[in-house]
């Protein structure tokens, strides 16, 4: 039996990411793995699938979006209230299957707030597509400070800017969720990553994935031969909003408290700093930049002051590197076995 | 009614200081047709080199204006080389996330020189405050200072680009780079110019909002400046008048927004009228339209 190429590529993305699962636990259950490091597992996770599904926006579809730490606050916060509920409604004591249905209300509520967002935001585009989504990103941060939510007997109570709810306050306006069960594990973590991969390689290999890139790499063309442009863009970005706010109820219910603050401008940046840096379009390197990035500072304690500084200098290098015209001449001239590799570039482009 | 009153004076001086950022915004915007991020960020870098200026060498508050000024000028003339220059001919994704990039990197330049902890800046304005109405309404030197500086920078820059050579090079390479290029006239050197001219209100700007709001931390430019960009979009990008009554404008909603309707949700009301302004008039209130060419 002969597979597809695409296949064979993927198959051999999930297995890399069994690997590397299993070397994780068993260096677990033989207690290599420094506590720090432990602690560093579901954020590694949820980062990954934040990097991918932001990669899915950026490089598949070729819109820059700013606000993807805004879909993962939207996640975490519905996702902790569904985890919540379903305890005190169903006493449901089972926490895997909470926290897969918290992930699933976080996805669909990210996902929800993805059309809504999506619909003005996808009639632009450039700068002010990106610029929208940073509004969108503050605005969600504005509103999730003034929100107040209880749960009481299974009844869900919510409230705009007033904390006089019956109840146990879920949400406490700008002092955000606290006294959240922390339930989400490295096992569901890795599930996620297995099911982001698949939605995201699914849909790259898939027509409409070849319609998405058709639509970004030159609109007009995609157009005349019958593309719904705003349907494929929509779809990117919406599966893109889903995934990370899947991944924000996971990241939610790994820490007791969680404040809106902490999905602001900077986290999307972060996330994209992943994207870019492991290579705008290409799903692994974001996989490997996202796992890198998030270890390296924890290894290297005394760099914590420059880690920033490092990222911003690597961002505009790697721009600079690859976008300028001077620089790819450079490299053509240094490394003669990229050389067919330029020529072949400047006929696409 | 002074309530009112008083809430409009202060969110036309909060305006006012949107306005003079929006006025680098829209520049650089018009003629270079990208995103600086990092405008806000040259901001803070001149709020601080003033207060340096003013605070550890004890010079006169205007002399600490100017020097942030011409370190702000060399700040951003040197960011346009190093970093956007390269990517003249990249994609508009490129360019933007470079500017990201100089943003973060002038940030935490600032947090490892000047460190997290925010300065009390102390106001450079020397005027007393006026009082109306027998104490009622009261208007500070800070809010007359930049409504006059607002007002003295717009109708010089209005001058400038209308009258002046290099300003008519600057409107024709904003109008069309290549013809401009064909006409004699050095792309680069007015791109350059242009960003000499936005950074040095940028200080101005910086020195301003740390007047009327004097907490400055490396974080401090950020926020004023996406506002300020909201407020160039606002009034119509790459037109000067437009980013002056956009950034008022935008000044006012906010300061109303945040006393009669939420605190919190001041910066969500900014936000939502870029958004509503972006949909309903994409080229802003004093913006052309410029069709699309295939």
């Amino acid at each position: 039996m002969k597979l597809k190429r695409s296949t064979v590529n993927n198959l051999i993305a999930y297995g890399i990411v069994i690997v590397a699962f299993v070397i994780c636990q068993s260096m677990i259950s033989a207690g290599a793995m420094s506590r720090s490091l432990r602690g560093q597992l579901v954020p590694i996770c949820v980062y990954i699938v934040m990097a991918v599904s932001l990669n899915l926006t950026v490089g598949i579809s070729g819109e820059l979006s700013l606000g993807h730490a805004g879909f993962m606050s939207v996640g975490a916060f519905s996702g902790i209230v569904a985890a919540t509920w379903m305890e005190s409604a169903f006493a449901m004591e089972n926490d895997v299957v909470r926290l897969l249905l918290a992930m699933v209300v976080g996805g669909v509520f990210a996902g929800i707030a993805g059309v809504i967002i999506g619909v003005p935001v996808l009639r632009l585009r450039g700068d002010y597509l990106a610029i929208v989504t940073l509004a969108f990103g503050e605005i969600i941060r504005n509103v999730l400070n003034c929100v107040y939510i209880s749960v009481d007997a299974g009844r869900v109570y919510f409230a705009f800017n007033s904390p006089q709810l019956p109840g146990k306050l879920v949400i406490n306006g700008p002092a955000g969720a606290t006294g959240v069960s922390r339930i989400s594990t490295f096992v569901i973590g890795f599930v996620l990553i297995l099911f982001t991969l698949f939605v995201v390689l699914n849909l790259i290999n898939s027509r409409s994935g070849r319609a998405i890139m058709a639509c970004r790499d030159s609109r007009i063309a995609a157009e005349s031969v019958g593309i719904n442009i705003t349907k494929y863009r929509m779809m990117a970005f919406v599966t893109s909003a889903v995934l990370a706010g899947m991944a924000g109820a996971l990241y939610g219910l790994n820490y007791s408290t969680v404040t809106a603050a902490k999905f602001d401008f900077n986290t999307s940046i972060l996330v994209l700093v992943f994207v870019v840096l492991g290579g705008i379009g290409n799903i692994w390197g974001s996989i490997i930049a996202a796992t890198l990035l998030t270890v390296l500072p924890e290894l290297l304690r005394g760099f914590s002051d420059y880690r920033m500084l490092v990222y911003a200098v690597v961002l505009i290098l790697v721009m600079l590197v690859t976008n300028s015209p001077m620089m790819r001449a450079f490299f053509a001239r240094v490394l003669p076995h990229k050389r067919g590799e330029e020529g072949k570039g400047g006929e696409a482009a | 009614m002074t309530l009112f009153l008083s809430y409009l004076i202060n969110g036309i001086s909060l305006g006012s200081i949107y306005a003079i950022i929006a006025l680098g915004y829209t520049m650089v915007y018009g003629i270079a047709r990208m995103l600086n991020f990092a405008h806000g960020d040259v901001i803070m870098v001149g709020a601080y080199i003033c207060f340096c200026a003013t605070q550890y060498l004890g010079l006169p508050a205007v002399v600490g204006v100017l020097v942030a000024m011409v370190a702000c000028t060399a700040l951003g003339v040197t960011i346009e080389r190093l970093a956007y220059r390269p990517l003249r001919q990249a994609a508009s994704l490129a360019v933007l996330i470079t500017a990201i990039g100089m943003s973060y990197l002038l940030q935490n330049l600032a947090l490892l020189i000047w460190g997290p902890n925010p300065k009390s800046f102390a106001s450079v304005v020397s005027i007393g405050s006026i009082s109306l109405f027998d104490g009622a309404l009261l208007i500070s030197g800070e809010t007359i200072v930049t409504v006059l500086a607002n007002i003295v920078i717009m109708v010089a820059l209005t001058q400038f680009t209308g009258r002046t050579k290099m300003g008519k090079a600057m409107r024709a390479v904003s109008e069309d780079r290549g013809a401009a290029e064909l006409m004699g006239i050095n792309v680069n050197h007015t791109i350059a110019l242009t960003f000499a001219i936005g950074s040095a209100l940028a200080a101005i700007a910086g020195a301003l909002l740390c007047s009327s709001y004097p907490t400055l931390q490396p974080t401090t430019g950020s926020m004023p400046g996406i506002k300020a960009f909201t407020a160039a979009v606002f009034g119509g990008i790459g037109s000067i008048p437009g980013a002056m009554i956009g950034g008022v404008l935008l000044g006012v909603i906010e300061i109303l927004g945040r006393a009669y309707v939420s605190t919190e949700l001041g910066d969500a009301f900014v936000f939502a009228v870029l958004i509503v302004v972006l949909l309903v008039k994409p080229t802003g209130l004093l913006g052309k339209k410029v069709s699309e060419k295939v």
